[in-house]
Parts: C-alpha cells; structure tokens; sequence
C-alpha cells in the first residue's frame, strides 16, 4: 500500500475544495483584513503613534496576518472534515487502507495550505497599505507552517465531536477570536498592568503572534525558545488526541 | 483452504445496551454469489459494518481471505469493496474526482485511476457524466456510481448493500448482469436485498439473519427444496362453468385448488405431485390454460416461514422465561 498517494489524493481533494469554493474561502479574509487596515491603521492607527518602536499600521500587520492564518486553517479543517462525516463520504477513506495518520495528516494538511494562501493573500493586501519589513524570514515560515498545523489539528478535533454545523462555529466564536484579539495581535502585551500579563501568558496565541512578528520586526514580547516550545507541545498534543480520537473511532465508528 | 469470509462468534451490541449481532457464525467461500438476508433490523447492515470496520465489534472474529480484521485489517480491507445502503459520496464532487480520489486511498496512482474510473463509468453507463457534480445524478445513477467507486481497487470480494432499493426494473436487471459478469470474473460476490427474486435468480448460497442470529445458511438448492408447497396461479381462456368445474374437482380430488374468478385457478401442489398431472386432468375437464405463474416467489414463501418460525420460537422462550419466574 502507498501511503503518499493516498496522502496526496486527501490533499489534492481538500485543495480542490477551497479553490473550488474560493469566494467564500479566499476573498473573505482579504476584504476583512481592508477592513482592519483602513479603521485600525488608518483611521485610529494614526491617532495611537508607535507601539513597539514601530509605526502602529506596522505594528499589527504581523497579528492580522497571523489571525488569517489561524482562523482559515482551524474553519477549513472543521467545516472539510464535518462535511465529510455529514454525508458520510469520511466512509470512503474509512473503508479503505488507509492509516490514521494519512488521514490526519491529510486535513491537517489541506487546512495548512489554506491558511497559507491566504495567510499570502492577506500579505499581498497589507502591501497596499503599509512597507513590510522582514527581520528573518526562516522564522516567519516556522511560525506560519508550525501555527497552521496547530489550529488545523485543533479543527479535526473539533470536527471529530461536532454533531452538527452549529458545533463547529462554537469554538470559532467563543474561544479562538477572544484568544486571538487578547493575544498581542493589536498591542504589545507588556502594555498590560502585570496580573494581565501573567494570564496572558497562558494564551497559545500570544506566543504565535510574537514569534510571527519577530521576523517581520525584530521585536517580541517573549523568547523565540519558549515561543516555539509552546507551539511544539501543542502540535504534539493536538495530534496524539486526534489520532487516539480517530483510532477508536469517535464520532465516526458506531 | 482460505475463506472469502470468515465470521465466528461475532457481537454487536451497541451503546445503548441493543444488541444487533448474537454471535453469528458464517463463512463465504471464494468465488461465492451470497445472499445475506433478513427483515429490517435483523443485523444485515451491522454485519457488513464491522466487516468493513465502519461498526466497532464487540466480540468475535471476522478474517477476509484469511487476513484477522483486528491484527491485519488494512490487508483485509484491500480485499473488499463496499457499496452501501445510503449514498455517501461528496455530493458536490464530479464523478471522476469521487473514483479517482477513492482510488487514491487503495494507494494507486493517477494514470491507473483515470483508465479506471474511464473503464467503470463506460461499463456503468455514465461516462457522459463524468464532469458533472454527483447531486445531479437520478437515484439508479447514484448506485451506480457508489458500485463504479467500489470498484477502482478491483477488489477480490465486493459487498452490495441493497444495491438495488428504489431502482426501476430496467436499470435492476442490468445491475443483475453486470453483477453476474462480475462474478463470473471469479470476484466473491455478497448481496443483501429485500429483492427475493434477485437473491433467488443471483446467489449460490444463502444466510437469513434475524434478530442478530443466522436462523438459515444453506445453499439456494437446498433451501428451495424445502419448500413443501407451491402456488400456482393459472391464467384461463374461457370462463370456467359449474360442469367443468366439477369434472375438474371429481378427478383431482388429491389437489389442493382455489376459484379466484371465472378465469383463473389457483393449485397448490406438493413435493409428490407434478404439474403434468395436474395438466392432464385440466385437460380432461377441457380446462385450458393461457399462462401460468408463481403466487409468490418461492424464496419469499421460505423466508417467511423461517422468519415466523423464529418469531414464535422466541416468543415461547419469552413465555417459559416469564412462567418460570413467576
């Protein structure tokens, strides 16, 4: 049995279902991110002054980049793989030999691509309004690939529990946007009184959002080591679960 | 020698304490056509479900062309192809991304998927909707499609779930033949349906399933032999008078017969009798016959009775149970 061909015939199908539906997948987070520019950048950005050394409009283009990123990786994941059980075509891989971690694997995957595409869309829009700088960009592939991978596992999980369409907005709307908008994306956590700060410390997001903008700007709020541990530890347990999840087949297996 | 099938001892019982499968024991040799029957909710779907590990046993073994489904099943589930009772493929894929992807999974690569999916859509019949999203294909073309996918691997045994639920009879007899063909290719063939005369016409062998236990699992012969009495309705050319009638009745005196009308008899006839007995005699009385039928499908007699006889076995357990406790 080849594993890459069925890993890349679960890529290619989840690649080909973003393109194919690419008004609700790819053109949303452009405008929003206009959006975000024009009312935070311009409009208000100008009134702030600098954050961070840096030009409030510079400042946030990391943190808006990189909650593209996390939104579309985690959304693409849940709503691909409920889909897939909802009309019951998550049978097709099931009944065939494919190993579990293909089929992680393979959303995973499809999640990431999006998340990066339009991770790149919202980069090419973010042009329009401000000159990025880029410090490393070694770590700006890092922290994008490991922070996609991190949120598309977190979208399987989700998708592997949800019973129904209003399951997989539920974490969307009432955990990761309150974590994201507290996570550093429109200021620099050590703005916060210091209690603030420590809770923020248990904010994953916090850490992707600072690792990202370190290589545009050079600058973050926590070390580049301890920014990717937390992200490695959660890609390492998100992905364990998943796979124990699909194992016994939860959500999937009657 | 090595079973197509192999099943001992299988369990089923689901979360909420319902138990769909009793330990059932069935074996299907290689090359087989077999009919896996029984009335809804007898275990039919459930059996196929752990076969093919969308149902999570509970107890028992299950080995396909001798690989154990709990220590070989990605071997074993490169042996089947499965196309079930309900619709699940992308409704929003076109056909040949649905075969060429499922053929992905069996781990083959592009070019052979595409002469596949090119082969099977011609041999199925929907070659000319090849690029159309698979929500605008009519029912019968649906089940094609789902056989088509089941396909693409060229499985050794494939497994078809009602196959043909809601197909007009046209499009059932083709399904038949492509189905035949298939078995003559020496692929094991499992089947179940609510088509008794689809089972009869098709399969060697046969199991009946009732209440998660295998009440039958003989061959068709030899469960068709047990039919004691057969009814015969004869289609008459000219209505039948009280004299004919009567020279009828005084020389058949050992046949069993109904009057339905002025124009058709039904005769019921027994393992020692022939239908040229019962020929002559309406020959005798100047009786002649148009046509001639089966009151019912003769499997479908036996299926009844099996599945009665079940029912009230079960009951006077209950029964004996209930006395014995009080």
């Amino acid at each position: 049995m080849n594993n890459s061909i069925a890993l890349k015939s679960i890529l290619t199908k989840e690649i080909q279902r973003f393109t194919r539906i690419w008004v609700q997948t790819l053109v949303p987070p452009a405008i929003t991110i206009s959006l975000y520019f024009v009312i935070f950048g311009s409009l208000i950005g100008s009134r702030i002054g600098e954050m961070g050394g840096f030009d409030y409009m510079s400042f946030i283009v990391p943190g808006l980049i990189m909650m593209s990123v996390i939104t579309n990786s985690y959304s693409n994941v849940a709503s691909s793989f409920f889909s897939a059980k909802w009309q019951r075509n998550v049978e097709e891989m099931l009944v065939a030999p494919v190993p579990n971690w293909v089929i992680v694997a393979g959303y995973v995957g499809g999640g990431m691509c999006r998340g990066i595409l339009v991770g790149l869309i919202v980069t090419l829009v973010s042009l329009l309004f401000v000159d990025i700088q880029l410090h490393n960009i070694w770590v700006i592939i890092a922290t994008v690939t490991l922070t996609s991978a991190t949120f598309a596992l977190g979208g399987l999980i989700n998708a592997i529990f949800a019973n129904s369409f209003d399951d997989i907005s539920i974490i969307p709307t009432f955990i990761l946007t309150p974590l994201t908008y507290l996570g550093g994306v429109f200021y620099s956590i050590s703005l916060l009184p210091e209690f603030w700060q420590g809770v923020s410390q248990v904010n994953p997001i916090v850490y992707m959002v600072n690792a990202f903008r370190y290589g545009f700007l050079g600058i973050s709020d926590v070390s580049l080591v301890t920014a990717f541990s937390v992200i490695i530890f959660f890609i390492v347990t998100l992905f364990t679960i998943a796979m124990v999840l699909i194992s016994k087949g939860i959500g999937l297996r009657s | 020698m090595t079973y197509a099938l192999e099943i001992s001892g299988l369990e089923k019982t689901y979360k909420g304490g319902f138990q769909a499968l009793k330990g059932i024991d069935l074996t299907v040799e290689q090359g087989d056509f077999f009919a896996l029957l029984g009335p809804n909710g007898a275990g039919k779907s459930t059996s196929i479900g752990v076969i093919t590990s969308l149902v999570n046993k509970t107890g028992g073994k299950v080995k396909v062309f001798g690989y154990d489904i709990d220590t070989d099943l990605e071997k074993a589930k490169s042996f089947i192809g499965l196309v079930p009772q309900e619709f699940n493929f992308s409704q929003f894929e076109p056909l040949v991304n649905i075969l060429v992807n499922q053929a992905g999974y069996y781990g083959l690569s592009k070019s052979v998927a595409i002469q596949r999916a090119e082969k099977y859509l011609k041999q199925l019949e929907l070659w000319d909707k090849r690029d159309e999203p698979a929500r605008s294909l009519s029912g019968g073309m649906k089940r094609r499609l789902m056989i088509a996918r089941a396909l693409m691997h060229e499985p050794q045994m494939l497994i078809l779930d009602e196959p043909t639920a809601g197909v007009d009879i046209e499009l059932r007899r083709s399904m038949w033949d492509f189905l035949k063909a298939l078995n003559e290719q020496g692929i094991t063939i499992i089947l179940t349906t609510h088509y008794l005369e689809e089972a009869e016409m098709l399969c060697r062998n046969i199991a009946i399933i009732d209440g998660g236990e295998i009440v039958e699992d003989t061959s068709m012969k030899k469960l068709l032999a047990q039919l004691d009495v057969e009814t015969f309705v004869l289609d008459l050319q000219v209505n039948l008078t009280l004299s004919t009638l009567t020279q009828f009745a005084e020389q058949s005196k050992s046949i069993a017969y109904r009057v339905i009308d002025d124009h058709t008899l039904e005769v019921d006839l027994n393992k020692s009798q022939n239908l040229n007995q019962i020929f002559e005699q309406l020959n005798t009385a100047n009786i002649e016959v148009l046509s001639m039928r089966n009151k019912s499908n003769r499997l479908e007699a036996l299926f009844v009775s099996l599945i009665n006889k079940k029912s009230s076995t079960t009951k006077a357990k209950h029964q004996s149970a209930v006395v014995g406790v009080n």
